[in-house]
């Protein structure tokens, strides 16, 4: 049996998956900033990932990387390690654990739905399935993104006047959506903010086709008659938005499925495009993956732990700190 | 039910006012009769299902979904529309009805058929459908939009003055055609009998001295106590008085034996209280009365009541709504030059300047009145809450420092938000007992650090309810304080709101139960 606890530390080998704090040896899932921090010694993850931490946290912010790709296995003492595909971000992985005997694995954040600017979901088969939960309530059935973004290109071209602004955090979430107004095939050009100018190089970089972006200063003031700018949810609420005229504000976030949570963020146009699984993906995964045992990170555990129960599933839920809903954007 | 439910999906994430106009008008011009006439007394809560109510839709999706799981998921969105509307599946597309056809066909179902034509309706609904549709019968919309708004939008739609809306609105009949006819000038305005319906009030503003009336000639208004009952409109003709509440509810039924009394023929305005020969008792008092939907005769006489009359509407057939208060204010005198028991004149105040009415608003040993009005002498009766005309200037609040206990999710705009919470203090016993329960007083960012604080220091659940960690002190306004047997505490408050969040204040430097009651009830 290989052991791991609450906090996803794995004794066998020292190391920690996704730690809060700087530590020996990490591996990291994935590079958002509730699971990828600067200061540990060695850290094993994906070569995007890697990229993703040196941009964000500078060339130094680990002492060391090793990284592998999708499919590939390292071994650490008795425990081989996998990583597999998560399609959350890019780069971002699932976790095998594995000895002959037995099988552990850590999704991080996940989705399982098909995004064709990502590698597509695998179920790993495993023994204990350490899950997030985030959209962990039957509630969460999120439509086709298409849809979606089909719904904001009409009110566009109804509303020529205005400057649409969308709220989505600045990786992962900004580039998808860029993504598929592209594929919808929106040609104009997208103003950013200054905060994701560089994590769109390096999707561009990956092949990933975003288009002609522009810096979304006020040089350009005169231009965001119609256009669509890019930002930051925080900067949504901030005096940053305050510069533009005529906003519509829009939120991409798998929260926008529940209309009073628009409301009170006074969203006119949500967006309900999430990168994390909903609940028919939560559950039928735990399903493929024949897992015994469920350990739920990351959200609402009460309704999974439930569901888990009642289909003849151990569950148990894992309280990680600083994680709460806010950060998972 | 389409365009409906377009309307009310678009009107909730629309946060400015003219824009939400602009939405209803629209609406108005491009929806037919009667649809829209449905939409209308949807959209000002004037439609009534009696044989549908929420429960009914809670059991339909008890039916679907793990209850345990539909807990959790209400619990969480905090609005029962949406979330039965996000728990349904989509079975099968089909055509949604008309929002005419969809109302009649309910009315018409019997029971035994109304179950499977809503599953119907729900199975063939898109999401945004089902909300807009199961909001139809849950009581109140929570979309932002006031009745009010609605007809500013019915005004601008036909360029007519608000309050001429407001003046015949309780005369109009579902759904509207006489009302749309005349707006789009094909039709001349809807003729309504003076002695047949409610006439919206006239309210006031709170009291901000030195905005509103520092600079005012105190000359200029009248000042009269603020009674601490319920304000009642009293609608009498030859056929019959009828009794109306301020939100036009018709509450004749409760008072059978002021109804009976009262004869002339005219509309006035006052308050309704407990006691008798123009004495007022307590608003508490008053309560037992207004619990009581069908009184017996010993009941009523135990527990009296009567009306301080402060404004009239119509006398003798004259509308006075433009006439001055000053005018208004002597027809009423002389009617009331005779004994018109259970109806007294409500007395005037006499003062020289805004300083005596600040003391008088504040004596305050027996309760009866919860501060004072001014109203300016030149003022018409408006129909609604008119800028610079009247003023209630209330009884400063009273103070306590209590513990949080208990926190509950709140709803609409605060849906997923810890916003309600109980509070105590101790007893001789040492033991932590509530005193009452609180949701506003505190700005968006106090409730987001209370809602961390919930989430942290919860120690129980009790389905919805937490109970969490007896360490928070806040600082409690209220208007009243009350003997109650309902209560542990035996006490009750009337109106507590958070004053301040005492985050430093430690628990033991809270005063007793034993304490407060000292203070505030002997």
């Amino acid at each position: 049996m290989i052991s791991i606890d609450n906090k996803l530390y794995i004794r066998d080998i020292d190391t920690y998956i996704d730690p809060f704090f700087p530590v020996e040896r990490a591996i990291i899932t994935h590079g958002h900033a509730d699971h990828a921090r600067a200061g540990h010694k060695h850290v094993l993850c994906t070569p995007e990932t890697s990229e993703i931490m040196k941009i964000r946290y500078g060339e130094n912010c680990a002492s060391s990387f090793q990284t592998i790709k999708y499919g590939h296995s390292v071994k650490i003492g008795k425990i081989s390690v996998t990583f597999y595909p998560a399609a959350h971000i890019l780069g971002s992985a699932q976790v095998l654990l594995e000895t002959a005997k037995h099988r552990i694995v850590v999704t991080g954040d996940y989705k399982t739905i098909l995004d064709r600017h990502l590698d597509p979901f695998e179920v790993v088969p495993c023994d204990l399935l350490i899950t997030e939960a985030t959209f962990g309530l039957p509630i969460f059935k999120f439509n086709k993104p298409e849809m979606e973004i089909e719904r904001l290109l009409n009110n566009i071209s109804k509303n020529r006047e205005n400057t649409f602004l969308i709220g989505a955090y600045s990786l992962g979430k900004a580039q998808r959506i860029i993504w598929l107004l592209r594929e919808a095939g929106f040609s104009d050009d997208i103003f950013v903010h200054g905060s994701m100018d560089k994590l769109c190089d390096f999707y561009q970089s990956k092949g990933i086709r975003l288009g002609t972006l522009r810096k979304a200063t006020l040089d350009n003031k005169k231009d965001f008659k119609g256009k669509i700018i890019v930002a930051p949810p925080s900067a949504l609420k901030d005096r940053w938005s305050r510069r533009f005229e005529n906003i519509t504000r829009c939120y991409a976030s798998g929260w926008m499925q529940v209309k009073q949570r628009a409301k009170q963020s006074q969203i006119e146009i949500p967006l309900v495009i999430s990168d994390h699984s909903d609940w028919n993906e939560l559950t039928n995964t735990i399903k493929q993956t024949g897992a015994e045992k469920v350990w739920i990170t990351h959200g609402r555990e009460d309704a999974l732990k439930y569901w888990c129960e009642k289909n003849g599933i151990q569950a148990e839920p894992l309280s990680l700190q600083h994680r709460d809903e806010t950060s998972e954007l | 039910m389409k365009a409906f439910s377009n309307l009310l999906s678009d009107l909730i994430l629309t946060s400015s006012r003219n824009r939400k106009l602009s939405l209803l008008e629209q609406y108005f011009s491009s929806t037919p009769d009667p649809d829209r006439g449905y939409a209308l007394a949807a959209l000002t809560g004037s439609l009534n299902f009696k044989n549908i109510k929420s429960s009914f839709f809670k059991d339909l999706i008890k039916e679907k979904q793990d209850e345990h799981l539909f807990d959790l998921s209400y619990d969480y969105v905090g609005d029962l529309a949406e979330t039965i509307s996000l728990l349904w599946d989509q079975e099968k597309s089909g055509n949604m009805p008309r929002l005419s056809s969809l109302f009649e066909n309910l009315k018409k179902a019997k029971t035994d058929e109304l179950k499977s034509y809503i599953i119907n309706i729900l199975n063939i609904s898109t999401a945004d459908q089902r909300w807009a549709f199961i909001k139809l019968f849950t009581g109140g919309l929570r979309i932002g939009v006031s009745s009010r708004l609605v007809k500013q939008a019915l005004a601008n739609y036909g360029n007519v003055d608000l309050d001429e809306i407001e003046k015949i609105w309780h005369g109009l009949h579902f759904p509207y055609i006489n009302l749309f006819s005349w707006l789009e000038n094909k039709g001349s305005k809807p003729k309504i009998s003076i002695y047949d319906t409610f006439h919206p009030m006239m309210l006031a503003h709170p009291l901000v001295m030195e905005k509103d009336l520092e600079a005012a000639n105190p000359k200029d208004f009248v000042a009269e106590y603020k009674w601490d009952g319920i304000r009642v409109q009293i609608v009498s003709h030859s056929e019959g008085c009828r009794l109306y509440s301020r939100t036009g509810d018709e509450v004749s039924k409760s008072f059978p034996e002021i109804i009976k009394t009262i004869q002339g023929n005219f509309v006035l305005d006052g308050e309704l209280l407990a006691g008798i020969n123009n004495d007022p008792k307590t608003f508490n008092d008053l309560q037992q009365r207004l619990n009581k939907k069908a009184p017996s005769e010993k009941f009523i006489e135990k527990n009296p009541c009567f009306i301080k009359v402060y404004d009239v509407l119509f006398f003798n057939g004259d509308d006075l709504r433009d006439k001055t208060l000053i005018e208004r204010k002597k027809v009423l005198s002389s009617y009331f030059s005779t004994n018109r028991s259970p109806m007294f004149l409500s007395e005037t105040i006499e003062f020289k300047d805004w300083r005596f009415l600040d003391k008088i608003r504040d004596i305050s040993n027996k309760q009866i009145h919860e501060g004072v009005m001014i109203k300016s002498v030149s003022s018409p009766y408006i129909a609604g809450r008119p800028r610079g005309k009247w003023f209630k200037w209330k009884r400063n609040p009273k103070n306590v420092d209590a513990i949080i206990m208990y926190a509950q999710r709140g709803h609409g705009k605060r849906s997923s938000f810890y916003s309600d919470y109980t509070f105590g203090v101790f007893n001789k016993e040492k033991e932590l007992v509530p005193i009452g329960k609180a949701y506003s007083g505190f700005t968006d960012e106090e409730l987001n650090r209370l809602d961390k604080f919930v989430r942290s220091k919860t120690i129980n659940r009790f389905g919805p309810v937490r109970e969490v960690e007896k360490t928070l002190v806040v600082e409690i306004a209220f208007d009243e304080m009350s003997l109650s047997h309902r209560h542990k505490s035996g006490i009750a408050l009337r109106f507590p709101r958070f004053k301040r969040i005492r985050w430093d204040k430690p628990t033991n430097e809270v005063e007793t139960l034993e304490q407060i009651r000292k203070s505030f009830l002997e």
